[in-house]
């Protein structure tokens, strides 16, 4: 995908809006456009988490392995979301799998050339930091809401 | 001393006496939660109607009577249907009863969700666990007069793909009367393809017309608390939001106060309010 192109994509995901232009061009020179079919993973849980995901379309589900009881899917990640922070964080390895539970559409970031980018313009790195924590703030109430059980009476 | 004053509920002769009614059939939804289809043979069969969001007092006799909400088509009065969670004795003695048998029923109480309102509006509505039952009488309702709405959008969340209310109709409506449904779920493994989380995330992958929009409401407490943070944000002014509130309801007339919340009593005053009317107490511990 062109230069241009990448430009204007990014900027229509949410997680980007309104991001100052210089900014966006630091994202544009990590970033790529992907492309997965149902039934692949986006990441391995315990592998490195080199990328992180601004999703476009499809649905990513996220599964975490319970032991004996085997694989649980945890959360759905779809369209206009973020999947992954692992690359900002040590030991900067993936908590879960990422499967296309439909086809994905995404655009891929280098966790270690953003980090490499965060370290180096702090000012940049604070805006990622601000964007990813509303992402951490709204799967955090996700999760409390979800850990609550609202609908069950057993 | 004064006597007190006597009490008419439009359309019914005495609210506080049951009619009786034979049931028809039980439908299990889920492993916990059935549909139990009534007879209207009581002497007022002709007279009854309901409002979508309306709810009856089914009495077991001997145990004692429950609130439950109409899930039934409200053109269909006569095929009265109430979808049920089994949680407690009279839930648990319904559950038990086989066709043929009678009950007493009492109603209908209650406000109802503004379907009128709602006329030439999007129409957004949204339901978690047995909050989709007494919902179930609004879509009826938008499918007869499809028309006169716009965009019709059904959220709906459960537990499990297990625990899903009206599985075979949430795929009919979709492909049917031309409804936007996004069904999340808490938990599942992986042979469930949908979504997967609560029913405020939904809300990421719809995009509202805000101001011509219209929320419905209904699910549990917390959940609704949430969902409504959700619809606001998206800009849907306050007035245009409904939800239906449960507290224990006894006597459903407004007298015995069991259902009392804040100023206003759930039975008569709601089930069905607009935001506004409540938003003062709405979320608030212990009231």
């Amino acid at each position: 995908m062109l230069k241009e192109n990448l430009n204007e994509v990014l900027r229509k995901h949410p997680f980007v809006g309104d991001l100052d232009d210089k900014y966006l061009q630091i994202l544009v020179g990590c970033a790529k456009n992907v492309h997965y079919k149902e039934g692949d993973y986006l990441c391995h849980e315990g592998e490195a988490a080199d990328l992180f995901f601004l999703i476009r379309s499809g649905r990513v589900a996220l599964e975490i392995h319970a032991g004996h009881k085997g694989k649980r899917r945890i959360q759905t990640i779809g369209p206009g979301e973020v999947l992954g922070w692992s690359w900002l964080i040590s030991p900067y390895r993936w908590h879960f799998d990422g499967y296309a539970v439909a086809e994905v559409r995404a655009l891929a970031l280098d966790g270690k050339c953003l980090r490499t980018k965060c370290d180096k313009d702090h000012d940049f790195g604070y805006e990622m930091l601000k964007r990813l924590a509303d992402v951490f703030q709204s799967r955090m109430e996700a999760t409390r809401l979800q850990l609550l059980d609202v609908y069950g009476s057993r | 001393m004064n006597q007190p004053a006597l009490v008419e509920v439009e359309g019914l002769n005495d609210p506080m006496l049951p009619e009786l009614q034979s049931i028809r059939r039980i439908v299990w939804e889920t492993d916990d939660t059935f549909t139990l289809q009534l007879e209207n043979t009581g002497h007022n069969a002709a007279e009854f109607s309901f409002l979508p969001g309306q709810f009856n007092m089914l009495y077991v006799f001997g145990m004692g009577e429950s609130a439950i909400s109409i899930s039934s088509d409200p053109s269909k009065p006569t095929a009265l249907a109430h979808t049920i969670h089994r949680v407690g004795t009279v839930t648990n003695a319904l559950s038990l009863m086989k066709r043929g048998d009678v009950i007493g029923l009492r109603g209908p109480f209650g406000s109802n969700w503004p379907i009128e309102k709602a006329n030439g509006l999007d129409v957004c509505i949204v339901a978690g666990g047995i909050g989709l039952a007494p919902l179930r009488p609004v879509l009826y309702s938008l499918f007869r007069r499809r028309r006169d709405y716009g965009r019709v959008l059904l959220l709906y969340g459960a537990r499990s793909p297990l625990d899903l209310l009206y599985r075979v109709e949430l795929e009919q409506w979709s492909k049917q009367y031309d409804v936007e449904v996004l069904v999340t779920v808490d938990r599942s493994d992986s042979t469930w393809k949908g979504y997967i989380g609560v029913v405020p995330n939904l809300f990421s992958y719809i995009k509202l017309d805000a101001r011509a929009t219209m929320a419905m409401v209904c699910g549990p407490e917390v959940m609704m608390q949430y969902t409504i943070a959700e619809i606001l944000r998206c800009g849907v002014p306050p007035e245009q939001i409904y939800l239906s509130m449960e507290r224990n309801m006894k006597c459903a007339v407004g007298f015995c106060g069991h259902c009392q919340y804040g100023p206003k009593f759930i039975c008569k005053d709601g089930p069905v309010f607009a935001f506004p009317q409540i938003s003062d107490l709405f979320g608030k511990k212990e009231i």
